[in-house]
């Protein structure tokens, strides 16, 4: 084991609107590399988890350390040079509509680099062509179709080359041969970028294809369940319903032996 | 056996003590008259011993919903009263819909209370939603001008072009509608002055009425007006489906600020461009007024000009000048704040457009009545 940080380390996070407790005590690390997981039935938090990640949404207490560092408690912490190396990938896609998607591409990379309108014409061809919309560069996102729309937001993701990549529910209203092509893409790109990549779904493909590490959050009782490999814990968890849901139900005709 | 196609009908029988036989027969459809579980709570309360309840469907026809709603009331009634409902003599498809009913027990705390507020608690509760708007209020100013100062400084991320284009939008393309209202406001501004000084044989003094009314007070006015109902609401609709669309969370992982991106280049457009807006629609109550005067009192272009000319002093065009201003910074905050704070719903921006509207109205004629109270005060 080396002594260097975990990438990402959660501390005693409570999340909660107003009174409303959503998740309390959640505990886990992320390393350097991992595909993580959060899953969890409908309802449970995982993308309220994802907004305290992102620094959209301020934890009730707790905290949360990229490579250490405090993101949350610290008032030292210039969070917007921290959001800088990550990259989001939203539900939605979330791509600007009144932008085409080479202009939404190209809106971090002139934002936060000195590159030349000509420069940044390139990369954001060369990040279109990485999610395989090359051509496209002229076109509004509402003249695209969803999954275009998924990896045309991945390609703004990506822009920056970020050290952490957010997805959220990436193979929502995609087709099953679309959404394992989005998979594929991930590991990609994670093998490539060496990024590290952080993912909410209760996709089970998807959790088992790509997954390396994950967190289980409970509507039921509040809090996570467990957190490891997928694979072990649908084989071998302690918990009950973190067998069952990643048995799809099934979990009751398997005995613990 | 009953028939099958009459109205639904039911009929309660105690086999003993301890078990109730429910009888149902008829049709129980929907659009049917069906009997309500409220009817059947005085027998069974009327049997204190009671500690089961079975059906007999052996008469019943047709059936929907309004059998299912019924077996479900009844149960729960029944649940209440700590009795055991024995489903098996329901109709298959009845037993299986009402099985899935109870499938899942309700989540705790999930179901909203509407527990009516009384009239002290409404006011108390209309009153903290209105200090917390001021209060919103005052923080997007500040968070303006933070980001005002990031401008000066160099340190503001936004595109020229969003401002640009928002210069366009705010001047060019508004012009025929200031061109119509102002010329008009000129127009019947005149056509008062004129009725009313004529009587006086003083018909001359309209192009005082029409020259000060317009320069210090109507043009700004009317300007600031179009733009809130023009400019505000746009600005309100089109940052709210950005919000409603992730766009802005988009913004707000990638570090840049919303307020540096899209709230500055809208009010700096607005605050530059509506003063050249209020001397356009100030030209053109200008004319209309003195199109109306020429044609109906009994003096010449020139002389009624001349008179225009006099009653107007650099001072009063600046004074309105810098109002337009001040109003054009109230339209874009009230817009943008009202975009910004917007719900994530179709609803919410229609409402956030609405009350942007609003909003930026009421903030121009109550900054119009303290400029002019300035005004005096300064004698300009």
């Amino acid at each position: 084991m080396s002594d260097a940080p975990a990438h990402i380390t959660v501390r005693n996070l409570t999340l909660a609107y107003g009174e409303f407790v959503v998740q309390r005590d959640l505990d886990f690390t992320v390393d350097r590399g991992d595909v993580f997981i959060i899953m969890g039935g409908s309802g449970c938090g995982k993308s309220s988890l994802l907004k305290v990640l992102i620094g959209l949404k301020e934890p009730a207490a707790g905290d949360v350390l990229f490579n250490g560092q405090s993101f949350w408690q610290d008032p030292e912490t210039d969070r917007e040079a921290m959001l800088r190396k990550f990259g989001v990938l939203f539900q939605s896609g979330a791509l600007w509509s009144s932008k085409t998607l080479a202009e939404n591409v190209a809106l971090p990379l002139a934002t936060y680099t000195e590159l030349t309108p000509p420069e940044i014409e390139e990369v954001c061809s060369l990040k279109l062509a990485l999610v395989g919309l090359s051509g496209f560069e002229k076109y509004y996102p509402s003249e695209i179709s969803g999954g275009m729309r998924k990896r045309a937001a991945l390609a703004r993701a990506i822009a920056l080359d970020p050290e952490i990549l957010f997805f959220d529910e990436p193979s929502a209203g995609l087709d099953p041969i679309t959404s394992k092509r989005l998979d594929d893409l991930i590991l990609e790109l994670r093998d490539s970028l060496g990024a590290t990549v952080v993912i909410v779904t209760h996709e089970l493909a998807s959790i088992f294809a790509v997954g390396n590490n994950s967190v289980f959050l409970d509507p039921v009782t509040k809090t996570m369940l467990a957190t490891g490999n997928p694979q072990e814990l649908r084989d071998r968890s302690a918990d009950f319903e973190v067998r069952n849901f990643l048995q799809r139900g099934a979990a009751a005709t398997i005995s613990d032996g | 056996m009953a028939p099958t196609h009459s109205a639904a009908e039911v009929e309660i029988n105690a086999v003993d003590p301890a078990n109730l036989l429910v009888r149902l027969r008829g049709i129980w459809l929907l659009e049917t008259e069906r009997p309500s579980v409220a009817d059947l709570l005085p027998q069974l309360d009327a049997q204190p011993g009671l500690e089961r309840i079975a059906y007999e469907t052996a008469g019943i026809g047709a059936w929907d919903t309004g059998l299912v709603t019924f077996l479900v009331g009844l149960e729960r009634v029944a649940r209440e009263r700590g009795l055991t409902v024995d489903r098996k003599g329901l109709p298959d498809g009845a037993r299986r819909l009402v099985e899935l009913t109870f499938a899942v027990p309700e989540r705790a705390g999930a179901r909203r209370g509407e527990q009516r507020q009384g009239w002290l608690s409404r006011v108390g509760t209309s009153w903290l939603a209105g200090t917390r708007a001021v209060q919103d209020g005052i923080a997007f100013v500040g968070e303006l001008s933070l980001s005002f100062g990031r401008l000066l400084r160099g340190k503001a991320t936004y595109q020229r072009s969003d401002f640009f284009v928002t210069v366009q939008e705010v001047s060019v393309e508004a012009l025929g509608i200031v061109s119509l209202v102002g010329f008009l406001v000129g127009v019947i501004l005149s056509f008062i002055g004129a009725m009313q000084f004529e009587k006086f044989g003083a018909g001359i003094y309209t192009a005082n009425l029409v020259g000060l009314g317009i320069v210090r007070e109507l043009g700004p006015i009317m300007a600031g007006i179009i733009m809130a109902g023009r400019t505000g609401a746009s600005f309100a609709a089109y940052i709210g489906t950005m919000k409603v669309n992730e766009e802005i969370d988009a913004l707000r992982t990638l570090g840049i600020n919303p307020i540096d991106y899209l709230v500055l280049p809208r009010a700096l457009a607005l605050m530059l461009m509506m003063p050249l807006v209020t001397l356009y629609a100030n030209l053109m109550g200008l004319l209309g007024g003195t199109v109306v005067s020429v044609a109906i009192l009994d003096v010449s272009t020139v002389l009624f000009l001349e008179q225009l000319r006099a009653s107007i002093s650099v001072g009063d065009v600046l004074g309105g000048l810098f109002m337009a201003s001040v109003f054009g910074v109230l339209v874009a905050l009230a817009g943008c704040q009202r975009g910004i704070e917007c719900g994530t719903s179709a609803q919410a921006v229609g409402e956030a457009a609405t009350s942007a509207v609003v909003t930026g109205i009421v903030a121009i004629v109550v900054s119009c009545s303290l400029l002019n109270f300035i005004y005096t005060v300064l004698g300009i």
